[in-house]
């Protein structure tokens, strides 16, 4: 009996569950169909296509104002158009991480990680050198966001979707420069 | 209830739809450093999976959500130069941090320092973006600036034909996958 009634549940949690082997292949799809349909909410229901660095920059913004004064914030060109604030951008930014937060502790997949398998294979185990390149690879993802406009979540998915031609030539350009990249830095296996 | 919602109520939805997304990316697997390495060394396709995926349903959508008055476009500028840089630099950093910036935060929540750490390199690109951009607005975004252009209007082929040309990249590239992936399995 109570199998009956939780074997639907279990059916569902397996093929999501990252633990699980071997993992339902449709699982990438499924994703890729729950964002798409997230996009059309975005737009219909706030007119807010779903992005990321935008505000992330007010974060910039708002840390800095914490050291500079505000007045220094208010007196930049870039901060004066995109104002650090709790705004739906901002919010959007705590959700995303309690998201990642809630589907990982429902999948039993918390876990802490200082340096993950693949770096750790060629790298080391080694923090502050993961730490290193983990800081390098976040300011050149965030200052190449800026500059081109969006991220892979601005740029890649909404601009693409809409059949942009900035989201389409960031897809192109990222992914050269970064399967050249990562055949230079993992050359060694 | 007019759309689109704004105010204190468009805020509440920010964090859902927020924690959606974060959901989504986790349950995805592309909050996993070592999914998102794998794409660019095409040892893991996942990422490709997920992203054509999302452009396809999402796309067609929101197309039919703009052709019956619901939705509008939000299309970003074209200023060439400017987007031929930024993703170049993105993609050398994607490979080095092992996140995109959505999936970062995400994989904070799961668990991820080194995601973490970079999130501070995150924020401090944005601050120097900040400060250079005066420099950057005139010598780079006004180079090559299109506005706000989109595929259809390029090159006169119409929206439907280009998803259904999608489509049919994504069908193929698909299949060839999940069988190179079948025959890695068996």
């Amino acid at each position: 009996m109570q199998n009956t009634a939780n074997s639907p549940d279990q059916a569902l949690s397996s093929a999501f569950s990252p633990l699980s082997v071997p993992s339902s292949p449709l699982k990438p799809y499924l994703v890729g169909t729950g964002i798409g349909v997230l996009s059309w909410l975005a737009f219909a229901v706030v007119a807010q296509p779903l992005g990321i660095t935008t505000a992330l920059s007010e974060v910039s913004g708002a840390v800095t104002g914490l050291v500079t004064g505000q007045d220094f914030v208010k007196a930049n060109s870039y901060w004066a158009k995109t104002i650090p604030a709790w705004d739906y951008g901002t919010l959007f930014l705590i959700g995303t991480l309690l998201g990642g937060l809630l589907g990982a502790v429902t999948a039993r997949g918390f876990r802490i990680e200082w340096a993950p398998q693949v770096w750790t294979e060629h790298f080391g185990a080694s923090r502050p050198k993961r730490f290193a390149a983990a800081l390098l690879g976040g300011f050149l993802t965030m200052y190449g966001a800026r500059l081109a406009g969006g991220c892979t979540s601005g740029n890649g998915i909404s601009g693409s979707l809409q059949l942009a031609v900035s989201g389409w030539t960031f897809m192109a350009v990222m992914f050269a420069t970064g399967l050249a990249t990562a055949l230079i830095l993992f050359r060694s296996r | 209830m007019t759309f689109p919602l704004t105010g204190d109520l468009a805020l509440g939805i920010a964090v859902v739809f927020g924690t959606l997304f974060g959901f989504l990316l986790q349950r995805g697997g592309v909050t996993d450093y070592n999914v998102i390495v794998n794409q660019f060394r095409l040892r893991d396709f996942t990422v490709v999976k997920v992203m054509l995926t999302a452009i396809i349903i999402g796309g067609l959508g929101v197309l039919f959500l703009i052709d019956h008055g619901q939705a509008k476009y939000h299309i970003k500028d074209a200023n060439m130069l400017g987007v031929i840089i930024g993703s170049a630099l993105f993609g050398i950093g994607m490979v080095l941090y092992g996140y995109c910036p959505g999936t970062a935060l995400a994989a904070i929540g799961t668990g991820s320092v080194h995601a973490l750490i970079g999130s501070l390199g995150m924020l401090a690109g944005g601050i120097a973006y900040a400060l250079s951009f005066d420099w950057v607005l005139a010598h780079i975004l006004k180079v090559w600036a299109f506005g706000k252009i989109r595929l259809p209007d390029v090159t006169g082929i119409a929206d439907p034909v280009w998803f259904g040309g999608l489509i049919l990249f994504a069908m193929v590239i698909f299949t060839l996958i999940e069988r190179a992936e079948a025959k890695k399995a068996g």
